[in-house]
């Protein structure tokens, strides 16, 4: 407590933020920047999310009601796109923003202007992307994945835009990953070694690198698509002698990394919360690091599952198949640690806990869809069905999404000193816990009797579980309109909040006052 | 608040092994009503890819017992408010070892038949029946080789029903006008091959799905034990229509297989004739614009809408547009020879010339165009022998 006034009585000689808009627009403060990402993220949640509802509404019933199928092509695309690169990855990036100097006892990001840049490129992104949506030839409609040559010669002329729009994107992501290196490996506290990093920081370390090594594919991935469009290039059209399978290659290269990009950090968060509740230290630190780094390097080596229906060559399926499977490993040793933390712990369950234990028990769940998946002659059968939108659903929805959720619950009292109200966050676990089954579940059924994915209108015997699914998905979607109004609710009329209004927590950000500075850690904290 | 932690915590897991258990136990044709689970087939592949699906769904329902409940266990009974006081180890290297060697011994386990199956689906050999399948947007091709004998295969479901003005019948969006037809107990060969953009032809119930990919030609096969009619789809998004290019395969004996092949080649040899005798009968303006306007909507609706409007710019408007109301010539060959690298297919083999002519001819005149032109079958011809 002695530390924490010290630093508030020091913070007042330092300058506070500015007022009125320049604040935000100019602002190089890392907690300032992660707030505007946060703000951001949810936008682009809410944004995402309707069009999942109008996806949902279109396949409330069999045959065409709403809008048609060239348009429900935008949405699942658009839909897609916004919830991986505006919501999920914004979000990751506006909690390791606030959390990650306070964490390692730094004052600020590494590089806090680049930090501004990152972020404010993000807007124009998406606004392009979204504009899209009002020109000629709407808005991109070749799935989120964009193969060629569907999203090349057969495109709308939006393409370009998207295009733009995901090298933004990808500007940003590259940038806030440097800055994250560049402050876990320069800004720690004295004493704050690698092997005493919370592990936060550490699945946000190999985040980092997961991001510098695979968005540049990216880029280059819709570079080759520019010039396909643009300047007469022909690397993805076999009619000029290229490869249409060419271009799966380099996206799923850049697309696997990626899913972890958007899991890793949420393991950290887990790896966070688990052991406040349990107010037990975490179970197997260090193989806790080492099973995130296997998973991050094998991320790598098994970009062609995705692809197990184009025609590789036996070798090929084989060795993908083996090295998908071998994921499993280090992702079964990192639940067995969460659960070996739970056992014979002292656990309550506050909002933050739930979140957290739901991840854990639907991870799995997808982690286990995940493993059918992977069984390359079995996945002939999955593949480019509803089942395996239950599992990507499973991993990102309950995973990556309520992952940052339990963060925002857990560490909303630090970032705006006060508490959110504990019955109405209960409210929302629930009725977003039965919401995300009632969408999610069902749809490994249609997956396994025979449903493709990304069609406006299906067969008849798909229709009573597509009913059920329409139903869960408008009662999540609303769950978070609620959790919008609770956060707003914490931020503006919410009890104070103490220091570590956590009794389990442990951590150099629950050192500070709640809300924390403006500016903290001006001097580095000690660290035993 | 805490018990009813613990009582809603569980509902994943009851949810699970509901889902267990409605898939095992259910009776084969009540699932066949609501189907929950993936289908056994009709080929000795699909059925192994059914048991590897399965077994490895059951070693995944094993695991999650043993985990979620351990887990559950700790929820209830170690919690703050019974009075549970934290234990503090964190760390056990033995049981570390055990966790991490004995998934590794099951997914060796696993990986043993899934290879096996894998490395049966591969072997494409010795083939019975080659037959080439074609991706077109939205459409299937199917070509019999050294049997002369292909055709398309379109949705057959009425306009009507998509638009929910009549009601769906029994295989809504699964039927089509002519379905792939082959013999049973022949290992028939499927290459496939798409002539736009990507598609993936898929049949649950012989357990094949390859993508069909522009330039390169993809191997898969099928040996279907029991005569009936299996339904499919195409599985990769290839644009608008992608949810409306359904596969239905018609497997029959040998001897009705046969028979069918030689109808097939009598009915291609009438069609021939009535093709040539179209081309060469006069045809009157008005006969035409009929004619015209039933291939137009079969035909090119899809992309260029019924009113003509299209969706431009992907699709162009034919509402006065260059070609339509410009050179007759330029209209006959992009509908001959369709537009390479584009959406607009080469409708040469697929329309005789009187369609040709008179779908060119409905355009010219159709929507406000009033070219008061008439394109003859004739016309047609001659353009194509340039
Ligand atoms: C799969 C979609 C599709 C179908 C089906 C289709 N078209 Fe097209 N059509 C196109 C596209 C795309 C273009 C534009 C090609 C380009 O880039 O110039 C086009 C262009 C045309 C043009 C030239 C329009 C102009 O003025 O530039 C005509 C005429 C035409 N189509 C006639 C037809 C006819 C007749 C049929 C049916 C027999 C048909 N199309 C079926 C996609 C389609
Ligand atoms: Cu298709």
């Amino acid at each position: 407590m002695d530390a924490a006034s010290d630093i508030a009585h020091e913070a007042q000689h330092h300058h506070g933020p500015a007022s009125g808009l320049s604040r935000w627009v100019f602002t190089t403060n890392h907690k300032d920047i992660g707030t505007l990402y946060m703000w951001f993220s949810f936008l682009m949640f809410l944004t995402g999310g309707s069009m999942a509802l109008v996806i949902r509404a279109e396949l409330f019933q069999p045959g065409l009601q709403l809008v048609d199928p060239g348009f429900f092509n935008q949405m699942t695309t658009m839909h897609g796109l916004i919830m991986v690169f505006g919501a999920v990855m914004p979000a990751f990036v506006g909690l390791a923003n606030w959390l990650i100097p306070m964490m390692v006892g730094a004052p600020d990001m590494a590089l806090p202007r680049m930090n501004n840049l990152s972020f404010w490129i993000l807007p124009f992104a998406f606004t392009m992307l979204l504009m899209t949506l009002f020109m000629d030839g709407g808005a991109p409609n070749f799935g989120w994945t964009f193969y060629a040559p569907l999203s090349t010669q057969y495109a709308p002329p939006t393409v370009n835009y998207f295009i733009f729009g995901v090298h933004l994107m990808g500007i940003s992501s590259i940038m806030g990953a440097i800055n994250v290196i560049a402050t876990i490996f320069n800004m720690r506290a004295p004493g704050m070694t690698l092997m005493k990093m919370p592990l936060f920081v550490w699945t946000w370390l190999i985040t980092a690198f997961l991001l510098l090594a695979a968005m540049p594919v990216l880029a280059c991935v819709v570079t080759m698509m520019l010039f396909d469009i643009n300047f007469g290039t022909s690397f993805f059209n076999a009619a000029g002698g290229g490869d249409p399978v060419l271009f799966q290659h380099l996206f799923w290269f850049f697309g696997h990394p990626e899913v972890y990009i958007m899991i890793l950090p949420a393991f950290g968060i887990v790896s966070q919360i688990i052991p406040t509740f349990s107010r037990k230290p975490l179970f197997g630190y260090a193989s806790m690091v080492y099973a995130t780094a296997s998973i991050a390097l094998l991320s790598f080596i098994v970009w062609a599952h995705h692809m197990f229906t184009v025609g590789m060559p036996l070798a090929g399926e084989l060795f993908f198949m083996y090295a998908t499977m071998l994921i499993a490993v280090p992702t079964g040793v990192k639940v067995f640690n969460w659960i070996s933390t739970m056992f014979r712990g002292s656990l309550t369950f506050e909002t933050p806990m739930l979140f957290a234990i739901a991840f854990i028990v639907l991870f799995t769940i997808g982690g286990f869809s995940g493993l059918m998946l992977a069984i390359s002659p079995a996945d002939f059968q999955y593949h480019d069905t509803y089942f395996v939108v239950a599992h990507f659903h499973y991993v990102l929805v309950p995973g990556a999404v309520f992952a940052i959720i339990a963060a925002v619950y857990y560490w909303l009292p630090k970032w705006c000193g006060r508490m959110y109200d504990e019955r109405l966050g209960k409210i929302h676990f629930w009725w977003s816990f039965i919401g995300l089954n009632l969408t999610f579940f069902p749809m490994h059924f249609i997956g396994l009797a025979g449903m493709p994915r990304r069609i406006p209108d299906y067969a008849l015997q798909f229709a009573d579980f597509n009913m059920l699914a329409s139903i869960g998905g408008f009662v999540f979607g609303f769950a978070q309109v609620f959790f919008l109004f609770i956060v707003i609710r914490c931020i503006t009329s919410g009890e104070k909040a103490a220091a570590n209004p956590w009794e389990g927590a442990e951590g150099l950000e629950w050192t500070l006052p709640s809300p924390a500075p403006y500016h903290s850690f001006g001097t580095p904290p000690k660290i035993d | 608040m805490d018990t009813s932690v613990c009582r809603w915590l569980n509902a994943p897991l009851s949810r699970l092994l509901q889902a267990a258990l409605v898939l095992s136990l259910l009776p084969q044709d009540a699932a066949a009503e609501i189907p929950l689970n993936m289908p056994v087939g009709v080929t000795d592949i699909s059925r192994s890819v059914y048991d590897l699906h399965m077994t490895i769904f059951w070693i995944c329902v094993a695991i999650a017992v043993v985990v979620f409940g351990v887990m559950f266990w700790s929820i209830i009974h170690h919690r703050k408010s019974k009075g549970a006081k934290a234990a503090h180890f964190h760390e056990n290297t033995v049981v570390e070892i055990i966790w991490t060697l004995i998934p590794m011994a099951i997914l060796i386990a696993m990986a043993i038949p899934a290879t096996a199956t894998l490395v049966k689906m591969y072997d494409t050999s010795d083939a019975e029946v080659d037959i080439q399948v074609t991706g077109y947007q939205w459409k299937w091709h199917y070509k019999y080789l050294d049997q002369d004998v292909e055709f398309f295969s379109n949705l057959s479901t009425p306009r009507e029903q998509i638009e929910n003005t009549a009601e769906k019948s029994e295989h809504y969006l699964l039927e089509v006008d002519n379905a792939l037809v082959i013999p049973t107990g022949k290992k028939v060969r499927f290459l496939i091959t798409s002539n736009d953009v990507i598609h993936s032809w898929w049949v649950p119930h012989l357990a094949v799905k390859k993508d069909a990919i522009p330039g390169f030609i993809n191997e898969s096969w099928a040996i279907v034990n029991e005569p009936g009619v299996y339904r499919g789809q195409c599985a990769e998004l290839c644009g608008k229509d992608h949810g409306f290019m359904p596969i239905v395969v018609d497997a029959r004996s040998p001897e009705d297989y046969q028979q069918w092949l030689l109808a097939k080649q009598e009915e291609k040899e009438q069609q021939a004739q009535q093709a040539a005798a179209a081309t060469a009968r006069t045809w009157t303006h008005e006969e035409l614009m009929a004619e015209g306007e039933k291939v137009y909507a079969r035909a090119c609706a899809a992309c260029h809408q019924p009113s003509g409007a299209g969706m431009p710019p992907v699709f162009p408007s034919l509402i006065k547009s260059p070609i339509t109301t410009g050179d007759i010539n330029a209209h006959i060959d992009i509908v001959v020879r369709g537009k390479p690298g584009t959406a607009m297919q080469a409708f040469g083999n697929q329309l005789t010339p009187a369609e040709v002519a008179a779908v060119v001819t409905y355009e010219r005149n159709a929507w406000g165009n009033d070219t008061g032109d008439t394109v003859t079958p004739t016309d047609v011809q001659e353009h194509n022998a340039q």
